[in-house]
Parts: C-alpha cells; sequence; structure tokens
C-alpha cells in the first residue's frame, strides 16, 4: 500500500502510522454530554466503500493527514494535511 | 539422452553433480532435470501421499513432482525444484518422501491400499477415539506424508530484502516482454523485466521458430543486449514476481546464490518490493496434462517441456517418444523431435478430421487408456479407430492446452474469465490497478501475436504515463493458429491423475460432488487439489472442468479457486531478511555504555534500549547483593544512573503553556518559570496513558519527561494534538532524547558531587526542590533539574549528547571520592517501589488516575484529554481496583509480580479474586520483601491482610495492605 503524502509525496505505508477513523478530530464539547463522548470513543461505522482515516507520515515529515480510501479495492483516493500539520 | 547439435548448452563445461550420492555429469546451462534426463534419469521423487514413483514433468517453476533437498547440512534446502535449479559443480541433490531409498521405498504400501485413503479419509477415519489424534494419528499421517524436512538447525546463510521503483514493470522476458521492454525502453521508461529463469527469452529459447529471419533465441539475445546497454533499464533474472499488491507495490524474490556454490559475501535470497507505476504481465502459459489411467508414471511428461527439453537443453527426455495431445501445439513436440532425430513411435491426437503429413505414426480420434511399467513407462495403450493397441515407449509428451499464467491477476480478488475458444481461463481486464496482462498469459498464442501484443500495450502503457512510444517495425514470426477440443479426462481403469504432487485423481473429484463438497472453494478442502509447493498450477483448471462435468454445471458457472501470493515459494527467511538476530531491531545505545560494560554491568533491553542491570563489584556472587548494596549506597552516600532514556520533549510556543493544560491531567500554566512539576497524561478513555515531569525553562518554553517505553507514542499523541485537535493553539516540539545526556545524582551527598562539576556551586536557595534551570557544567551549558525517583535528595544534570561520556566518567570519579559510584536498574526499581511511585507495571493501560490515587490531579476547571470520561461513574466505583503497598507478614517471605489476592479463610478461585501485585522487590532499606499492587477498595482496607497466591510459582503469602510509599512518606529526605 502506498500513500501519497501532501508534503512529501508518495510513499510507501510502513512511513506512516494508521490512527483511526478521522471522526476522532471531531472532538466533543467538555460538556457535550454522555452519548457523545460515547460515539466519540467507542463507536465506529465498518463501512463497505470509502472510508475517512487519520495517519501520520511518522517516519517522514510527521504530518497528520486525513486519508480517504477504499475499504473494498484497496484505491487510495488520496490524503489532505490535518489543520494544523502545515505549520 | 543428449541430443548432438541441439541446445543452449555449454558442451565445452562439464559439470559435477551427485543426485542421491550418485556422481553425474552434466554441462554449464542444464538445470538439474535437465542434467538427470541427460543421464537417463526418470524416477525422481515419490508422492505426497501413496508414494507413487513419480519423475519430471515440466521445464519450470510449475513442477509438482520434481522436488529435492538441495546442499548437506545446515545448508540443506528442501522441496526446491530441479527444474529451475540450475546445476553447478558439487551440487549435492537427494530425492525425498522415500525411505530406504527412490526405487524401494517401503511406505509405497500406501498406494496398496489406496482404495481406503481416498479425499477426506482422515476426516472420517480418525475421528475416534477422540485422544488417539494428537499422539498416534497426527504423527503417523505427518511422518507417512509430506514433502522434504528441515534440517533442524540454524540457517547460517543470510538473506537480503531490497526496494525498486520504476515507471514500467515488465514481469515475464519471453518474446512479449521482451518486446514490451525494449518499446518502454526505447521510450525512455525507466524499466524493470523481470523473469524468474537464469536465462531470458521464455519461450524463444524453447522452440525452433524464427524471429525477424534468425532463431528466436538469437533474436533475443540481441534485444536484451539493446537493454542491457540502457541506462534507464534494469534485467533482474532469477527474479519471480511472487505478488501484486496494492497501489503498484509488486514483491519479487531473487534467487542470488542457490545457481552456484556458496559465496560468503552473497545472500541466498533477496526479497525485492517493486514500486512500479505502471505493470505489464507477460508470464505465458503453462501446459496442462490430461487426466488419463496412470497417467503419473515417470517418463509422462509435459509436451512443452519435452520440446524444451529437447531444444535448449540438447536432451531426448526418451529413446521412442509417444505424443498424446488435444492441440494443434502438440504437433510441434512430435515435428522437433523427428527433425532431431529423435524416434517418434505415435502422435495421438483426440480430435478427428485433422490432417497431418508426417514420417511417423498419427492417430487422430485416438485416446491413451492404459500405461504400464513400475518405476518408469514402458508401453501405453491406445484406442483408436474402434480398437485398441500397445505402443512401446519410454516417453510420452503429452498436452491438454495451454492454460495462461492469470495468478498475479487474481492477487486482488479479481476473477479470471473464461475463453471457450482455447478453453482456458484469461485474466479479466482491470483487475489490478495499472497493470495489464499481454501475449500468452493473456491468451495471445503465436509468436507474432506476443510481440504485436506486446509492443501495443508498451505503447498503451507509456500514453497513459504521458509518453510516446517510437514506431518500430514488429520482427516477423510465425503466427500459427492455435485450435483446442477440449479434453479433461479419459474413463478406464486406474487412476486419473489431476494434482500430481497432492495426489488427487478424478475419483477424489467425484467423491467431493458426491459428498455434497460442490463447491470449487469445498472440493479444493476436501481433496486438497492444488494445495502444496506447485498450488496447482498444473491440475486446477483440469479439476475444476472435471468438477464442473461431474457436477453438472458449466466451467465459467463452476468458477476459480482464489489464485493468493506468493507464486512460487518463498522462504520465511527471505521475508524476514536482516530481521534475523540482531537485525531484528534497531540498538541504542546512551552516551555511558561504553563506561557501564567497562565495570562489567550486564547490559538489560529498555525497549531498544540498552541499559545497565547492575554494577557488580568483586566478592559480589548475585545481582541481588549488588543491586542492594546501591540501593543503600544511593540511600546512604551518592548514586548515578544514566536516565537521558527517558523521552524528552522541546515544547515551544506563546501557546504551549495552554497546549500543555489540554495534554496533562493537571495544570501546568501555572507552573512558574525555573520550576518542575509531575505530571500525568490521560488517554481519551479517561485512563492513564504515561506520566513524568515538565519543566518550565521560560515563559513559552518547556521540557517534557515521558517514560522510556511512552516516548515515541506520547510524542505522537501531542503532534495528534496539536495538529488535529488543537490547530489553534500556537506551539511546536521536537523530540530531543537523542540530543541531552541526562545522569541522575541521587543521595544525600548529590549536591557535593554537582558542585564538584558545576562551575557555579548551588545551594538550596538557588535549587530549591522541583527547581530547574541553566547550568554550567565544565564550561559546557547544561541544564539541571532537581527531581527525584527514589525519594532521595536528587538531581538530573542534563549536558548535550556529545558531552555525555565524559560527564558520566565526571560525576562517576566525584561520587567515588564521596563513597558513591553507579547503580543500575535493578536499584532504581527497588527504590522506586520504595517510594510507591509507578510505572508501567501499574499504568499498564487499564487503570485511571482514581486507581492510582492520582484523582485529585485531574483538574476540573479546565477540558483536558481524557477529562470528560475520567468522570464516568464507572471510572469513580469505591470498589474498583486501588494502588496499595504490600508487605509480608514475614519479612523474608516472598511475593511475586502477577499473584492473585484473596481474602484470608476465601477459596483461591477466580470468583474470590480481590486484586494483584504488579510490582515486587527486596527492600534492602526495610529488611523486607514489599510489593506494589491493586486491591478492591483498597485504600479502604488499610491494615488489613490479605493473601498473595501465585498458583504457576507454588507462592502463597500473607501481607498486610499498607500505603504504597512504605520508605520517608512525609519527603523529609527529598528537600534535605
Amino acid at each position: 500500500m502506498r500513500i501519497t503524502c501532501p508534503i512529501c509525496g508518495e510513499r510507501d505505508r510502513r512511513e506512516f502510522y494508521y490512527g483511526g477513523n478521522a471522526v476522532l478530530a471531531d472532538r466533543p464539547a467538555r460538556d457535550a454530554g454522555e452519548a457523545a463522548w460515547d460515539a466519540y470513543i467507542h463507536l465506529r461505522d465498518n463501512p463497505a466503500g470509502t472510508s475517512r482515516e487519520l495517519w501520520q507520515h511518522e517516519v517522514g515529515c510527521g504530518a497528520w493527514m486525513v486519508v480517504e480510501r477504499d475499504t473494498v479495492t484497496h484505491a487510495v483516493h488520496g490524503a489532505t494535511l490535518a489543520p494544523g500539520a502545515a505549520r | 539422452m543428449r541430443v548432438e547439435g541441439k541446445g543452449l548448452i555449454d558442451r565445452s563445461r562439464r559439470v559435477t553433480f551427485t543426485f542421491d550420492d550418485r556422481r553425474m555429469t552434466g554441462y554449464a546451462g542444464d538445470t538439474l532435470a535437465s542434467a538427470l534426463l541427460a543421464n537417463d534419469v526418470r524416477l525422481v521423487g515419490r508422492s505426497f501421499k501413496y508414494h507413487r514413483p513419480r519423475g519430471i514433468l515440466t521445464a519450470g517453476s510449475e513442477e509438482p513432482n520434481a522436488l529435492m533437498t538441495i546442499g548437506t547440512g545446515a545448508q540443506a534446502e528442501p522441496n526446491q525444484r530441479a527444474t529451475t535449479q540450475e546445476l553447478f559443480d558439487g551440487l549435492v541433490a537427494q530425492s525425498q518422501n522415500r525411505w530406504p531409498s527412490l526405487a524401494r521405498d517401503v511406505l509405497s504400501v500406501n498406494d496398496l491400499i489406496s482404495p481406503f485413503l481416498g479425499a477426506g479419509f482422515y476426516y472420517k477415519t480418525f475421528m475416534w477415539p477422540r485422544s488417539f489424534w494428537e499422539k498416534l494419528y497426527e504423527p503417523f499421517i505427518r511422518r507417512a506424508a509430506g514433502l522434504g524436512a528441515l534440517n533442524g538447525r540454524n540457517n547460517p546463510d543470510h538473506y537480503e530484502r531490497a526496494f525498486a521503483f520504476c515507471d514500467v514493470l515488465v514481469i515475464g522476458a519471453g518474446p512479449t516482454g521482451l518486446m514490451a521492454a525494449l518499446t518502454a525502453a526505447r521510450a525512455g521508461a525507466d524499466v524493470i523485466l523481470a523473469d524468474e529463469d537464469s536465462r531470458m527469452g521464455g519461450r524463444l529459447l524453447a522452440e525452433t521458430g524464427e524471429v525477424d529471419g534468425k532463431p528466436g533465441h538469437l533474436w533475443a539475445e540481441e534485444v536484451l543486449a539493446e537493454l542491457a546497454a540502457l541506462p534507464n533499464v534494469r534485467l533482474m533474472p532469477r527474479t519471480t514476481v511472487t505478488g501484486a499488491y496494492d497501489q503498484g507495490t509488486y514483491g519479487a524474490l531473487e534467487r542470488v546464490g542457490q545457481h552456484r556454490p556458496r559465496e560468503p559475501h552473497l545472500p541466498l535470497e533477496c526479497f525485492w518490493r517493486i514500486a512500479a507505476k505502471r505493470a505489464i504481465l507477460c508470464a505465458g502459459a503453462l501446459e496442462r496434462p490430461i487426466a488419463f489411467p496412470n497417467n503419473d508414471r515417470p517418463g509422462i511428461m509435459a509436451a512443452g517441456a519435452v520440446r524444451a527439453y529437447l531444444n535448449r537443453w540438447g536432451v531426448a527426455p526418451g529413446r521412442a517418444v509417444t505424443i498424446f495431445g488435444n492441440n494443434d501445439d502438440a504437433h510441434r513436440t512430435a515435428q522437433d523431435l523427428a527433425a532431431a532425430g529423435v524416434k517418434v513411435a505415435a502422435l495421438i491426437d483426440s480430435r478427428t478430421g485433422i490432417e497431418v503429413k508426417a514420417d511417423y505414426p498419427v492417430l487422430t480420434g485416438g485416446r491413451v487408456v492404459a500405461t504400464s511399467g513400475r518405476l518408469g513407462l514402458a508401453r501405453i495403450t491406445v484406442q483408436h479407430g474402434g480398437g485398441t493397441r500397445t505402443i512401446a515407449t519410454d516417453c510420452l509428451a503429452m498436452s491438454g492446452g495451454w492454460n495462461p499464467t492469470v495468478h498475479l491477476t487474481c492477487h486482488m480478488n479479481g476473477r479470471p474469465e473464461w475463453r471457450e475458444d482455447i478453453a482456458s481461463f484469461v485474466p479479466k481486464p482491470g483487475a489490478i490497478p495499472g497493470l495489464v496482462a499481454a501475449g500468452a498469459c493473456n491468451g495471445t498464442f503465436s509468436t507474432a501475436g506476443c510481440l504485436a501484443e506486446g509492443a501495443r500495450v508498451a505503447a498503451e502503457t507509456l500514453a497513459d504515463l504521458g509518453m510516446s512510444a517510437t514506431k518500430a517495425d514488429l520482427p516477423r514470426a510465425e503466427d500459427g493458429a492455435y485450435a483446442i477440443e477440449p479434453l479433461w479426462h479419459i474413463p478406464g481403469k486406474g487412476r486419473k491423475w489431476l494434482d500430481f504432487q497432492n495426489d488427487v485423481h478424478v475419483k477424489d473429484i467425484k467423491l467431493a460432488v458426491q459428498e455434497n463438497f460442490r463447491s470449487v472453494e469445498h472440493m479444493k478442502r476436501y481433496t486438497t487439489q492444488g494445495m502444496a509447493t506447485d498450488q496447482g498450477k498444473n491440475s486446477n483448471v483440469a479439476a475444476l472442468a472435471v468438477l464442473a462435468d461431474v457436477s453438472g454445471r458449466g466451467i465459467p458457472e463452476t468458477g476459480t479457486t482464489t489464485f493468493r501470493p506468493p507464486y512460487v515459494p518463498v522462504s520465511i527467511a527471505a521475508m524476514g531478511a536482516q530481521a534475523q538476530g540482531k537485525g531484528f531491531a534497531p540498538q541504542r545505545f546512551t552516551t555511558s555504555h561504553a563506561a557501564s560494560v567497562e565495570r562489567g554491568a550486564p547490559m538489560i533491553e529498555a525497549g531498544l534500549w540498552y541499559r545497565p542491570s547492575y554494577f557488580p563489584r568483586p566478592g559480589e556472587r548475585t545481582w541481588k547483593e549488588a543491586c542492594d548494596r546501591e540501593v543503600k549506597m544511593v540511600r546512604s552516600a551518592v548514586g548515578i544512573c544514566d536516565v537521558s532514556t527517558l523521552g524528552k520533549i522541546d515544547i515551544q510556543g506563546p501557546d504551549a503553556a495552554a497546549f500543555l493544560d489540554f495534554v496533562y491531567a493537571n495544570t501546568f500554566s501555572t507552573l512558574p518559570v525555573g520550576k518542575v512539576r509531575y505530571g500525568l497524561m490521560l488517554r481519551e478513555d479517561g485512563h492513564v496513558m504515561d506520566d513524568g515531569t515538565t519543566a518550565r525553562l521560560g515563559e513559552t518554553h518547556y521540557v517534557m519527561t515521558t517514560t522510556t517505553a511512552a516516548a515515541g507514542p506520547v510524542m505522537r499523541h501531542l503532534e495528534f494534538v496539536a495538529q488535529v485537535l488543537r490547530p489553534d493553539l500556537d506551539v511546536q516540539m521536537i523530540s530531543v532524547t537523542e540530543q541531552w545526556a541526562q545522569f541522575s545524582v541521587v543521595g544525600p551527598r548529590a549536591r557535593a558531587v554537582l558542585n564538584g562539576v558545576l562551575d557555579t556551586p548551588i545551594d538550596d536557595t538557588s535549587f530549591p526542590y522541583m527547581g530547574c534551570g541553566a547550568v554550567s557544567v565544565s564550561g559546557v551549558a547544561g541544564r539541571l533539574f532537581r527531581i527525584s525517583f527514589s525519594g532521595e535528595h536528587a538531581y538530573e544534570v542534563a549536558v548535550p549528547a556529545r558531552y555525555g561520556e565524559s560527564l558520566y566518567r565526571l560525576l562517576l570519579a566525584q561520587a567515588e571520592v564521596l563513597g558513591g559510584g553507579p547503580y543500575g536498574m535493578e536499584a532504581l526499581n527497588v527504590m522506586r517501589i520504595e517510594k510507591g511511585f509507578i510505572t508501567h507495571a501499574e499504568i499498564h493501560g487499564r487503570t485511571t488516575a482514581f486507581d492510582i490515587g492520582m484523582d485529585r490531579m485531574v483538574s476540573q476547571k479546565k477540558d483536558c484529554i481524557g477529562q470528560a470520561a475520567s468522570r464516568r461513574p464507572g471510572l469513580l466505583e469505591e470498589g474498583r481496583e486501588q494502588l496499595v503497598g504490600l508487605k509480608p507478614l514475614q519479612p523474608a517471605s516472598r511475593i511475586t509480580a502477577g499473584a492473585h489476592l484473596f481474602d484470608e479463610g476465601a477459596a483461591t478461585k477466580r470468583q474470590n479474586d480481590k486484586g494483584y501485585v504488579t510490582s515486587v522487590c527486596w527492600s534492602p532499606t526495610l529488611d523486607s520483601h514489599i510489593a506494589l499492587g491493586f486491591v478492591a477498595n483498597g485504600r479502604a482496607r488499610l491494615g488489613e491482610k490479605i493473601r498473595a497466591v501465585d498458583h504457576l510459582r507454588g507462592v502463597d503469602t500473607t501481607c498486610e495492605i499498607v500505603n504504597p510509599v512504605f520508605f520517608d512518606p512525609e519527603g523529609g529526605r527529598l528537600r534535605g
């Protein structure tokens, strides 16, 4: 598997760390309530198809990014940098 | 038998080898298989299950029968194919799966009782009694069934892995691959041409047809010479592309050292990962046998292989050869043999209505219905024109048609498509993104067709990459049609073998269907069809044709099983290349490593780091004696320890304080400059992630320390928080673990030691407890932190790593003058347990701040990672297992880590479990064993008794539940 890091270009997936589904980026407010926090921490969709995930180019530039890929075809559609990655 | 004037071997170079201890000779350019055939060896192995005599069937990596153990001693490699093993001087080959010898094999008795050993026999036979399975049945089956055996010794060979990148990967160097590579290379693309053979050219080396007016192999040589001269081309012979993976990644196995005597500087194999923008699959086709009765005798071979042995290696596999086929291609074998002067006893074509002019007998509409010859073919019986006749023959070349080598196109779930006209499966276009099949593997069988398709697909691939091909004239070549009439199996007395390697025959498939294992996947598992090292390359298509026939379906509906990587067997050693022994993981050494080793300290692994366990002194017999002395030394004088392995993260920026408030459960914005604070980090689910101290060096500058184990994960977590969750915060961070060497100076005389190396002496006012700041260490700009992991008056002094070793030696010299010295991990651990300090033994991922008694550190005034979840009622229940100290009633009684805790009088069973022990030591300070552990509602049970029971190590010790801080609970020594 290969992922195109927006900063470094196409790299082998061994350079990346998988950080979980992209919903992790949408952290609830402190007082959002039990249901919101439960969903944020524990509940994940298991899609057959497009999946948005957080990956870090750990052995490269260190940037976190959202990678969109397909769990059926394994196609990687692209990666966009996390909002604070470009600093 | 060698045929004069034929073959691409070098007859001026004789090569000597042994097969089953018999000395034989061949020529340079031979494979082991061609040399054996030249020496008239037909019997080369025994089959997997019935131990039937078997001979060489093919001339390639698909070979099911001719598996050998190559080499001797620890370097012996089992299950190597004689058909791909190149001959070299001194090669030692042994046949397999026979005892005491190949010709007299005791277990060939299995063949006599074969009616009882049909498909699925062991599922039915060895069911009862159950206890017999492990001790009797399985060992027996493993002994009787099988291929070669591992030698059981440590593998002394070395292996490599490598990475390559290209625009176009061409897989296979036959006519299609050569033409494709040439077209791509001339256009300037970066090309890798990989072929599993030692010599490139594919079928051009095995046929007599001309290309561009010259013998095919000469044309191939010219093309290869042009390719080799181009800087943008990498030729990879002896390299099998074994798998197609996501985003144009291909695995490939290069055999580097198996074709010559071992050379110490060369690896045996190299496993490549090739990232290719595009790939062109030119893998050719594999010939399939015909399932007629007793079609497995040595001497019965694939017709294309017989032709290859004749044309490439100058070997006639028999003196009176018969040919049996259902297609035009089989006729070429007869023609080539006759032209070379080898007797063709008969050509039998199952088709009627074809006309052949030849000097040898041709039986159209004929069928082979029986064979005989115990250890090798002697004669065949042919049904023809309403009668049968017997023909004496020592080699039968059979051809049931050609199967395109579609395997790689199926590695990502693609299913091949049936093509009626060639009675075979062809790749489904687009099955592997970026890969296109061309030539024989795409169902195009004529040489001219292959050349044209190779050039066309390469041009399309180049266009796809935004490059353009220069138009070149296609070389002239044969463009014969390929007509075939399906012929899968022939009725008659005797078994009609499909899978030679796993001993599966037509009746086994029928039995599978009869027992309702009708799906192709079920049939495969019931019969073991296609399961061994050859993965059914010869037999799968015929087997599913039989399945389709028996189950009354068509072949397309029956479908194929899934082809998975690797295409050929890949040794585990090649896959794990360079990860053997110390290559498994990098080693990290501190700057004090050499100094510690000089003092005889055993170095132990802490993650990737190596740290001293203890520093033995003369007369000390055990690690514990050294450890006890080191603890007393530190508590009474001073000790030095390298703590550089702890993660150090430099955090700067206007919002650094706010950032730390968010990642730590407690507050750091209130920490004054020049002070250090202990910090507790939670995961978002409210459990403890890590702990450590963070120093504020300036208004916008902090240095965080992490535990050694969590340095990487914490760094990743901080980056995640900064980049993903809090892009609003202006903060930067970087790991400086390796940039700073840091040593703890611990004990009542710590300050005296430090003042011996600091340019400006410190005192309690300039450096109070938990103070920090810049210092000058013998002229070097350093940092000093007054923190303690032992409960003693202690400091950590840091200098840039290049000064680490000198400072360590200097500190040791100063400490030794004051009655101190170095201490290791054992003493460090004892002192932290005595003080009730936690490590990842306690914060093991399932404990909360509440559990370890630090709930009040979780600030309620701010948001932080884990804050919301840590308030969940279940994480704050009194009944939870809480951190306590444990002290045996008898100080000498042992407690073990991992022991479980039970109330006195309660049965020691799971239901009564009250907790467990996490850390233990002998405390020389308290003259007692002590332990940390978790007890349900433990904080309310201080002073009560509880049993620590370790069933595994036979320990049952009654303890008192105590405060986890065993020593100096008021902390007077810290401030001293």
